[in-house]
């Protein structure tokens, strides 16, 4: 018996020590984890998700100190998508941090902008053109409908229209969801 | 005439669910002939026995899965299900004993999968196994053929046993072993399987009785394929696994095994072959697949039989093969147009 | 004739209905009184319109220019005043709108300047598919490709075979066979034009063998031009979707065109009837493209059969002219049966790539409710492309769409053999469909995504270069304040050195 005790106990050494040789040997710069939350949020920096921006969110999460529900604008989609990454449950949106809403788009009413700039320092991908006293807008293309620039505008002349499809941008309805009115399997 | 689809094609073909288990079933007529001819009509009784129950626990777990019982009830696949296990059943099968097997397969080995089309496994042959398993003195209790038996049972006496559980006479005198269990009990005995077939139960090549059911079985079969039911890849496939181990086992010691002859013709090999097999739902898709598959079952079953604890080894086979089919779908896909080659 | 065809797996045999539309010869549409033309009626950019509202145009003249490479130009059907350039509904499965040109006809339906070519071959290649573009020419199969396109060889391939796809496999709709059956010459003087753009030699017209009159009409024309050498009407056996390009393809040649590629990779270039007629129009005669043959038929129809139509044309006149008996918002099909999408407002206008208006089908798919799926396989079976339609339903309703694109959805052509033989009458290229948008917008998003986090860690960096040059600033500052208060301190420190002699000075 005492052989066996001897020989297990040899064992685990070695084995401990080739597992913490490999740990330095191997180990990986940066949080990959990290990297692959930030690749599947929507980055729209709102900061809804009560951190300031999607990175310090991804970290957070990474870390393991906050649950995978708190993101609004990335929905439900994206609650499943980090759900598949770090095999936890599913769960459904946070309600105090947010609904899920359309996209949405926001628009500086021209007649009212007074160029006071405070919206263009507030808008994390600077997707506001303008400078003082001069004109502001918005360019559509980079905006991600985070409705941070509308707090601070003094004029309150900035509004979230929701984005039209076209041609090229429709979806085809989900054939699922006219099943489930049967009662097949959803 | 408002459009009934959201999406193109707007037309549809005449393939349909309870269409295809109507013609399963209708395939299946002849067979059952034969084993009311060969074994009484106590057949009928528990196959009555096993649709009623079939069905009505099957609109019970759908009311419980709140699903609509309009489709699912009128789709033949609980019947089906319901007519293979009492084919596979012994004669004398108590009430209980099927009884408990359908509400097994219905219950368990179907809906708490999800319903049709998600079970992994087969139900008739999940339920077969547990009953085997559970209640081993009545599945291997069987009737000597009709022609052979002192004592045939009539339907009256039929019913009587089948609900009561006793006959005039015990049961000792009216039951018997089957062939296959015959074979693998003697030759484990040391006996030579050429003398073994001269015994009255044993018939042109296979069991009396017994090959007969298994050729209407094949008729059936082929009246499936003809019908394109199913296709050829399975039923050939498991035949030939069958018969392929079995011709090798018997040029190389024939004193020890029975010929392929007497393993095509013999217990549930026809019946797997055709209709347990073939089941879609459990079954591999790809064509290469099916053919893995049906291979499978059919070296599987041999070994079974030969080597394994139970005379007859289909349901086994068929269960072990079924677990394997993600594994068999994954490593056989076809290679798509225009795939580059490598 | 004489090749030896190859095959593909799968494909349905289904009921051609054809003879319905197919017993009166091409009728020609009365002119409209309003024309709306979309400004895309073709795969690619919207071409950009060219005139204003209250132009007066002429019929074939010029009214939007091309828009960047894969676009062509648009031509008024008939002549008359512009009204509107204004978002109109178009015909397209979501039912949203586009800009669109609308016409109000004045009934004098004169012509522009037309350029007949009398012998195309004074032309270069170039010039000839430059006309071809700016005659608005699109491939009239019902994809809508700019044909110029197709006819550009460039340097990196070799044609080796041009196929003329006369197959028209789609049940009802019969617009290409009427074309064969009336139009062989026209046809034929496209080809000519069409080998010459290409450099090509053989030629192969693809005909189904259900159009025996097709047929022998095409070869007739083709017999009539001895000097038309290695050009043969191929007849082939009649199975959907034997005129799907790339089934085609395998057909004539026995060659699968590369994943990802296109069928000039392997050196073929296929081109509709329709569009072969076309060009011979163009190029001999002057005629951009303006109108075209369009089926008409269902069991609704009273007066099925083929009607060239002006492009732009209201679909309802077309239904009415037809004796159609329809409920006023009841969908009708653009498109064949197994391919078309449904529509139900009949104020849309007819475009170049409308071949077929389907007003009742006979045994139409009836609405019930889809069993689950039983796994049997059919679907794969019947597959042309070799797909798992089985497997890509499953993942395609988990929304699983790394998996759908690893058994490769987007080779999918959206033929609907799968749904016509699936037992639990799954609608399974609707989820197909579905799958294929969710991935594009899905990707379209992640790319955003992207670039709005470049954008945002770019401001992170430049507010905080913002800040350390601010600090820099601040000590720089700092650092003279002190420098200067140093200076000022030594001074300071000095003074005392000095002799007193303000007091001598004072005391004198």
């Amino acid at each position: 018996m005492f052989t066996a005790i001897l020989a297990i106990t040899l064992l685990a050494l070695i084995l401990g020590l080739l597992l913490g040789f490999a740990a330095i040997r191997f180990k990986v710069e940066g949080d990959p984890i990290a990297d692959q939350i930030d690749k599947i949020l929507p980055q729209t920096q709102c900061g809804q998700c009560s951190f300031a921006g999607c990175r310090p969110y991804a970290e957070a999460i990474a870390a393991g100190e906050v649950d995978i529900n708190r993101c609004p604008p990335g929905g439900e989609a994206t609650i499943h998508a980090l759900a598949d990454l770090l095999e936890v449950e599913f769960k459904s949106l946070d309600e105090e941090c947010g609904v899920e809403k359309p996209k949405m788009l926001a628009v500086i009413d021209e007649d009212r902008c007074i160029g006071c700039t405070l919206c263009i320092q507030a808008c994390p991908v600077d997707a506001i053109l303008g400078a003082a006293k001069h004109m502001h807008t918005i360019i559509a293309s980079e905006c991600t409908g985070c409705e941070l620039c509308l707090p601070p505008c003094p004029v309150d002349c900035i509004d979230m229209v929701e984005t039209k499809p076209n041609a090229n941008t429709w979806r085809w309805p989900d054939p699922a969801h006219i099943d489930l009115k049967l009662g097949a399997q959803p | 005439m408002p459009l009934s689809r959201l999406s193109s094609p707007f037309l549809s073909g005449t393939n349909r669910v309870s269409l295809q288990m109507l013609q399963l079933l209708a395939a299946l007529i002849p067979a059952v002939i034969a084993i009311v001819y060969f074994f009484g009509p106590s057949v009928l009784i528990t196959m009555t026995l096993a649709i009623v129950v079939a069905l009505s626990t099957e609109a019970l777990m759908l009311r419980l899965r709140n699903r609509p019982l309009k489709p699912f009830l009128t789709d033949g696949s609980a019947v089906v299900t319901a007519v293979l296990l009492a084919i596979a059943l012994p004669p004398l099968a108590p009430w209980w004993l099927t009884v408990i097997g359908i509400l097994f397969a219905i219950i368990f080995a179907k809906h708490l999968y999800g319903g049709l089309g998600y079970n992994p496994f087969n139900p008739a042959m999940v339920a077969y196994v547990l009953l085997l398993i559970s209640f081993p003195l009545e599945m291997t209790t069987w009737l000597p053929v009709t022609s052979l038996s002192d004592q045939p049972l009539d339907i009256s006496s039929a019913l009587q046993f089948i609900f009561n559980g006793q006959l005039a006479s015990s049961i000792d005198t009216v039951s018997g072993a089957t062939p296959l269990d015959a074979m693998k009990t003697q030759i484990g005995l040391h006996q030579m399987p050429a003398y073994i077939f001269q015994q009255p139960m044993f018939g042109l090549w296979g069991g009396k009785g017994w090959e007969w059911i298994n050729i209407w079985l094949a008729v059936g079969g082929a009246f499936l394929l003809y019908r394109r039911i199913i296709s050829w890849h399975i039923p050939v496939a498991m035949l030939a696994g069958l018969s392929t181990l079995s011709l090798v086992t018997w040029i190389l010691a024939p004193e020890i095994t029975a010929s392929p002859l007497f393993h095509l013709f013999s217990g549930g090999t026809m019946l797997g072959a055709f209709f347990i097999a073939t089941d879609p739902v459990t079954a591999a898709t790809t064509i290469k697949g099916k053919l893995v598959f049906g291979a499978g079952i059919g070296l599987l079953t041999y070994i079974i039989r030969v080597w394994g604890g139970y005379p007859d080894g289909v349901a086994f086979a068929v269960l072990i093969m079924n677990m394997l089919v993600p594994l068999i779908d994954y490593y056989t896909q076809p290679s798509v147009y225009g795939a580059l080659k490598k | 004739m004489t090749q030896k065809l190859g095959s593909f797996p799968g494909g349905l045999i289904l009921k051609g209905q054809k003879k319905r539309s197919t017993q009166v010869a091409i009728r020609k549409m009365p002119l409209s009184k309003k024309l709306i033309l979309p400004l895309q009626q073709h795969i690619g950019e919207a071409s950009t319109p060219i005139v204003a509202v209250g132009d007066k145009v002429l019929k074939g003249q010029k009214i939007a220019k091309a828009e960047g490479h894969v676009s062509v130009a648009l031509h008024p059907p008939s002549s008359g005043t512009i009204i509107a350039i204004e978002e109109q509904p178009i015909p397209h499965p979501s039912g949203l709108s586009a800009l669109c040109i609308s016409i109000e006809t004045d009934g004098e339906d004169k012509w522009a300047n037309r350029k007949p070519i009398n012998d195309f071959t004074d032309l270069s290649e170039h010039e000839i598919r430059q006309l071809i573009r700016e005659a608005g020419i699109v491939g009239l199969g019902g994809a809508g490709f700019p044909s110029f396109i197709k006819l550009n060889p460039s340097v990196h391939h070799h044609v080796e075979t041009l196929i003329i796809n006369g197959v028209e496999c789609e049940p009802y709709i019969t617009c290409d066979d009427m074309i064969m059956r009336e139009r062989a010459e026209g046809i034929l003087d496209g080809i000519e034009i069409m080998r010459f753009a290409l450099r090509v030699k053989n030629c192969v017209i693809a005909i189904e063998d259900n159009k025996p009159e097709a047929i022998s009409a095409m070869e007739l024309a083709l017999g009539a031009r001895p000097y038309l050498q290695d050009t043969e009407v191929l007849v082939i056996p009649t199975r959907y979707p034997t005129g799907s390009e790339k089934q085609l393809i395998q057909i004539v040649t026995g060659k699968q065109v590369p994943t990802l590629g296109l069928p000039i990779d392997i050196g073929i270039v296929m081109h509709n009837v329709g569009t072969a007629y076309a060009i011979s129009r163009a190029i001999k005669y002057g005629e951009p493209l303006i109108s075209r043959i369009v089926t008409v038929t269902g069991r609704q129809v009273e007066h099925a059969g083929n009607f060239e139509t002006l492009l732009g044309t209201p679909m309802h006149e077309l239904l009415s002219f037809c004796g159609t008996k329809r409920q006023a918002d009841e969908p009708f099909i653009l498109g064949g049966p197994m391919m078309g999408y449904n529509l139900s407002g009949d104020h849309l206008p007819v475009t170049k790539t409308a071949n077929c208006i389907l007003v009742g089908v006979d045994d139409a798919a009836k609405s019930s409710t889809p069993l689950p799926c039983i796994r049997c396989g059919e679907c794969a079976t019947a597959c042309p492309v070799s797909l798992l339609p089985q497997q890509l339903y499953w993942y395609s309703r988990a929304k699983d769409l790394d998996k759908t694109n690893e058994y490769n959805l987007f080779d999918c052509i959206e033929c609907g053999c799968c749904s016509y033989v699936c037992p639990s009458e799954i609608p399974l290229v609707h989820y197909f469909r579905f799958a294929k948008t969710e991935i594009m917008n899905q990707q379209q998003e992640h790319a955003k995504a992207d670039v709005a986090r470049i954008r945002h860690e770019n401001r992170l960096a430049r507010l905080e270069l913002e800040q350390q040059q601010k600090e820099l600033r601040q000590q720089q500052r700092k650092a003279a304040l002190a420098a200067t208060q140093v200076a000022k301190a030594k001074q300071a420190a000095e003074l005392p050195a000095e002799p007193p002699a303000t007091d001598s000075q004072e005391t004198q």
